[in-house]
């Protein structure tokens, strides 16, 4: 059985000027599925992300979400800061972004300011210190401390975040957007610069993600190791359209996909060297 | 001769020599004033004499550099978060804050000590306002003396046409110029940094010449003059009053104009202070979380749902507030509002009172104060050497403390002990 589908996108495209980065792109990803896009450079991976997130509006097309607690949102009509804050989808992105001078604990906390800010009732009620305040706040930093705990960072909790090593800064990211309790997880070359360990630590987790929040993720990669171990289905891209679907050993042994990577005439046969790959064992 | 000294006395007497240039004309030679007219008179003495000093006090310079560059390397650059600092400043602040209170009473505590210190305790204000919209929001205001003069004029005009008193015109002053505060905003939403700043200077200019044309209604360069002063709740600072109702009158004291300065001094005391609270609590919420997050990286915080808009607007609305209720409380003070008074020398200062404290610091801001205006209101007697040991003061302390005075940020929140 399959599980409902959680993000729809419906003839997208991207122009910018006369190039068009994204064209005609359909695809789909669902609940409790991690959905890896993956592409030469150039793709238009990160620009679909940015179509989606809402830092560009795209020139044509439909993105749909429907969150499994009903209703849908059209998130190609929503403005940036809606889409993570009513529709929730939050993201990662391929440089990290956290807030270097703020602790790691802080890091969290802002991203839960909607929930604060609500609770403090814009502030008039955390000014005056009162209990509905406190007792929110209270619920928030439990949060971050199951989060910390979760990608083991927390004896780090009050470091400034920018002095952590570079793989700690990539999973308190991760932890950073699912503090924002999304539906919808959209991780930008997540396993870009760790080490084969860190690599792996950073599968578990994106499985622990998908396995104990029910939630669906899109994953932008190009760590082969990571994308077919975890991902239940991957979408190829190149030039911006989608010339590959399916679970990964489809996807591996789909010619065109090869003949992007390697750059093949459409005609040409694949090189003997290159077959007999695709039908070897991941390694 | 070793290489390093001859290095250090040619380097000197270039410095001499570049000095005697300058000083022939700036020194050598003056106009004085005489009954025959204006007449040139010749002071060639000088010329060497300032030489002569560059190149003793360069020489010394280079011979110290070694020593020098020690100094300036055990400088602490700014960690990002120390306990040591947080606790100092504290331990700083609360002594400030104590000194403060008790001021009127010491024996030091004279009309002309509280007329500084009144002062002082404005610039510490509109710092402490500031801070929120630079130190926190990271949003570079150069126009901050705009809202300050809304505050005065708003007060000003309310009680001359209306006849309200200082207590009801200040909250109006304060939501008067968090109002203007949005006005500003919403237009410099998509700025940063230097932009910003441009535009914002650009604002604070708007107002001050708004302030100079629109005679009718301003008074023009002329100002407002007759400012009521403030009452203690009602009961007037004068001499005499009709029915025996003035402050010295009810509470059986021989009259005394040092009631209303000392009055006045808490005053601001307590305004100051409610600045300060406001923002030490407000740092710690969502909101002020939100702010610093917004300063780090924008793009992360609309990814995080923060809407940038009402986040922004809100940091120029509150610090605004702040810059008109100290605005308000100027105009009661000197009885007497012009706008010569909101120059931009003025959000200059308050800027500078800001960077130098340590961005985000509240003590930081209060000793800047003291340096910045305390000083030189003190050392008046220096006459126009004032300024030049202003200068030479705040270069020294940018060499110093790179980073403001109490540089280092304290975390909002702490897993260990919470609060």
């Amino acid at each position: 059985m399959d599980n409902p589908i959680l993000l729809a996108v419906e003839h997208l495209t991207m122009r910018f000027g006369g190039l068009v980065a994204i064209d005609d792109l359909s695809l789909a990803a669902r609940q409790s599925e991690i959905t890896a896009i993956i592409g030469p450079n150039g793709a238009g991976k990160t620009t679909f992300f940015n179509c989606l997130t809402g830092f560009y509006r795209p020139t044509a097309g439909h993105i749909t979400l429907t969150p499994p607690e009903g209703g849908s949102w059209a998130l190609h009509r929503m403005q940036g800061y809606r889409i993570a804050k009513t529709a929730r989808v939050a993201r990662t992105f391929q440089n990290i972004r956290l807030f270097a001078g703020m602790t790691v604990l802080e890091n969290l906390l802002v991203a839960q300011h909607n929930r604060l800010m609500r609770a403090s009732v814009w502030s008039l009620a955390g000014l005056l210190h009162l209990p509905v305040y406190r007792r929110a706040e209270g619920l928030a930093v439990e949060k971050a401390r199951q989060w910390l705990k979760r990608i083991d960072l927390l004896d780090a909790a009050d470091q400034p975040a920018g002095a952590l090593p570079y793989g700690a800064q990539r999973r308190l990211e991760i932890a950073r957007a699912m503090c924002s309790d999304p539906v919808l997880l959209c991780l930008d070359e997540p396993a870009a610069g760790l080490n084969p360990k860190e690599s792996l630590a950073l599968n578990d987790l994106l499985l622990d993600i998908r396995d104990n929040f029910g939630i669906g993720l899109l994953l932008i990669e190009h760590d082969m190791n990571v994308v077919m171990r975890i991902s239940d289905h991957v979408v190829v891209l190149d030039y911006g359209a989608r010339i590959a679907d399916g679970n990964p050993d489809q996807v591996r042994r789909d010619p065109a996909v090869i003949r992007a990577y390697l750059g093949a005439d459409e005609d040409e046969p694949l090189p003997p060297e290159v077959a007999a790959d695709i039908a070897a064992p991941p390694c | 001769m070793t290489p390093a000294l001859r290095h250090a006395v040619i380097d000197a007497a270039a410095a001499a020599l570049v000095a005697a240039l300058l000083a022939l004309p700036l020194l050598g030679f003056r106009l004085a004033d005489s009954a025959q007219g204006l007449q040139l008179v010749t002071r060639l003495t000088w010329v060497p004499i300032a030489a002569g000093l560059v190149f003793a006090g360069r020489l010394g310079l280079l011979l110290a550099a070694p020593l020098w560059g020690r100094l300036l390397r055990q400088a602490p650059q700014g960690d990002l978060s120390v306990r040591g600092t947080n606790r100092r400043a504290l331990l700083i602040g609360g002594a400030l804050a104590l000194g403060a209170l008790i001021l009127p009473l010491t024996p030091f505590g004279d009309r002309n000590l509280l007329d500084k210190a009144t002062l002082l305790l404005i610039y510490v204000m509109l710092g402490w306002g500031l801070n929120i919209v630079v130190g926190l929001a990271g949003l570079l205001d150069l126009g901050y003396v705009a809202f300050y003069a809304v505050g005065a004029y708003s007060y000003a005009l309310l009680a001359q046409h209306f006849g309200l008193s200082f207590w009801l015109c200040l909250p109006f002053a304060g939501l008067l110029a968090a109002s203007f505060g949005i006005l500003l905003g919403f237009p410099v939403l998509r700025l940063r940094g230097d932009y910003l700043a441009i535009v914002t200077l650009g604002f604070g200019e708007i107002i001050r010449v708004i302030l100079l044309n629109w005679a009718s209604l301003t008074g023009g360069p002329n100002g407002i003059s007759g400012v009521p002063r403030p009452s203690f709740f009602g009961l007037p600072f004068v001499a005499h009053t009709p029915g025996n109702g003035s402050f010295h009158e009810v509470f059986g004291l021989a009259f005394s104009p040092n009631h209303r300065v000392t009055f006045l001094y808490y005053v601001i005391l307590c305004l100051a202070l409610l600045t300060n609270l406001f923002s030490l609590r407000i740092r710690r919420l969502p909101i002020g979380r939100a702010w610093e997050a917004l300063r780090e990286d924008e793009i992360a915080c609309r990814s995080l749902g923060i809407n940038p808009t009402t986040t922004k607007l809100s940091a120029f609305a509150l610090g605004a507030m702040f810059a008109g209720l100290a605005g308000s409380f100027f105009a009661t003070r000197q009885g007497f509002i012009s706008p010569e008074s909101f120059s931009f020398l003025e959000s200059a200062v308050i800027l500078a009172i800001v960077v130098l404290g340590g961005m985000g610091s509240q003590t930081g801001v209060v000793l800047a104060a003291l340096l910045l205006v305390g000083l030189p209101e003190w050392f008046r007697d220096l006459q126009q050497y004032r300024m030049l040991a202003f200068g030479c003061a705040m270069v020294l302390i940018m060499l110093w403390r790179p980073r403001g005075l109490l540089a280092g940020r304290q975390p909002t929140i702490r897993l260990g002990a919470d609060g």
